[in-house]
């Protein structure tokens, strides 16, 4: 075939690996999506089966991949100025942008269309609207644009268990938007403990997290809000019927844990290395992996007695 | 713009590009065997039940 010599043949012929595909769907964020939407379709009164529950997980990870996809195309200008993620594959020059863009816009499609007809169109909705809200309103407006980005930003990454339950149930339930409140509100104390130790690196990116514009101090208060209205959240399932004895006990001491680390990040100076800061991280994430899957055990447990 | 010139690809140029073509072969098997299963599971034998 005689085709006319590219400008930059680098840039034109892709040396790009399945892997770097693989890494545009952020596949941790996916595992967390994963997990969420699966709990949501468990706990779900309905069942649709193992073979349509499996199916339906697998269009929810995917469709959550697109957005990761968009995300990176979009934000690769930001991605290349941060150490956290100048290594991406679009930053890292291993996939053009134009590549990143298709392949997020296919996936998504793909994904909404096959939950819809293979659960419902309900499901389906959600899932568009989740894809949607995380790259069009959370990424291309709400970050670049106010420190409340990943507050409002978070609905995106909450919808997980309600699209769960919607493709079991082809409804919503108070129990899928109790899921969704935990999360919710979980976001902010997550993101704002990760932006108090990389504050630098979204400053140098333009990016205006709480601790750039509104100050470190201020943040740290706002954490230890969230923390505290976090824990109680935590605490709703049981309230609600949904949980027993077990997960309440469970979920009052991995909050009150999750508030004592908030406080411990209140007292921290600002002028210190923020172990606190980084500790409340990597304990946030294990406690809604945690959370979760106490209300999964006593579920199936329950329904097994 | 120069016309009829061929482009040699580099061997890890061929050797993403084979990588490529059967990760994307992989996955369009399986999208076909998801809806193989899923409408069986979905339909059931309802699936022949229809006006011919």
């Amino acid at each position: 075939m005689a085709i006319a010599e590219p400008t930059n043949p680098a840039v034109e012929i892709s040396s790009a690996m399945p892997r770097d595909y693989f890494a545009l769907l952020k596949p941790r964020v996916m595992s967390l999506v994963i997990f969420t939407a699966l709990v949501g379709m468990l706990i779900a009164p309905i069942s649709i089966g193992p073979a349509l529950g499996t199916i339906a997980i697998l269009c929810i990870a995917v469709g959550a991949g697109a957005s990761g996809a968009l995300n990176m195309w979009y934000d690769a200008d930001i991605d290349a100025v941060m150490r956290r993620t100048v290594s991406r594959p679009i930053p890292g020059n291993r996939v053009s942008p134009g590549e990143a863009l298709v392949f997020g816009l296919v996936l998504a499609g793909f994904s909404i269309v096959t939950l819809g007809l293979l659960t419902n169109w309900l499901a389906a909705g959600l899932l568009a609207f989740t894809i949607f809200f995380y790259s069009v309103i959370y990424t291309a407006w709400l970050k670049r644009s106010t420190p409340q980005n990943i507050v409002i930003g978070g609905a995106a990454g909450a919808f997980p268990p309600v699209i769960g339950w919607a493709a079991m149930t082809g409804s919503i339930g108070l129990e899928p938007l109790v899921l969704f409140t935990i999360i919710f509100l979980w976001t902010p104390p997550h993101f704002w403990a990760l932006a108090l130790f990389t504050a630098d690196d979204y400053a140098r990116a333009g990016v205006p997290m709480m601790p750039n514009v509104a100050g470190d101090r201020s943040t740290r208060k706002q954490i230890l809000i969230y923390s505290v209205l976090l824990a109680v959240s935590g605490i709703a399932p049981w309230y609600l019927g949904m949980a027993g004895i077990g997960y309440v006990i469970f979920a009052t001491v991995m909050g009150l844990n999750f508030i004592r680390l908030a406080w411990l990040v209140l007292q921290e100076s600002s002028e210190g290395d923020n172990k606190a800061a980084k500790k409340l991280f990597g304990f946030s994430i294990i406690y809604l992996f945690a959370l979760f899957a106490a209300l999964l055990i006593e579920n199936v447990l329950l329904r097994m007695l | 713009m120069e016309t009829g010139k061929q482009i040699e690809l580099t061997e890890q140029q061929k050797k993403s590009r084979r990588a490529r073509n059967i990760a994307l072969a992989l996955l369009l098997a399986a999208f076909a065997i998801i809806l193989y299963i899923g409408t069986w599971a979905k339909f059931g034998a309802n699936i022949l039940n229809r006006a011919l």
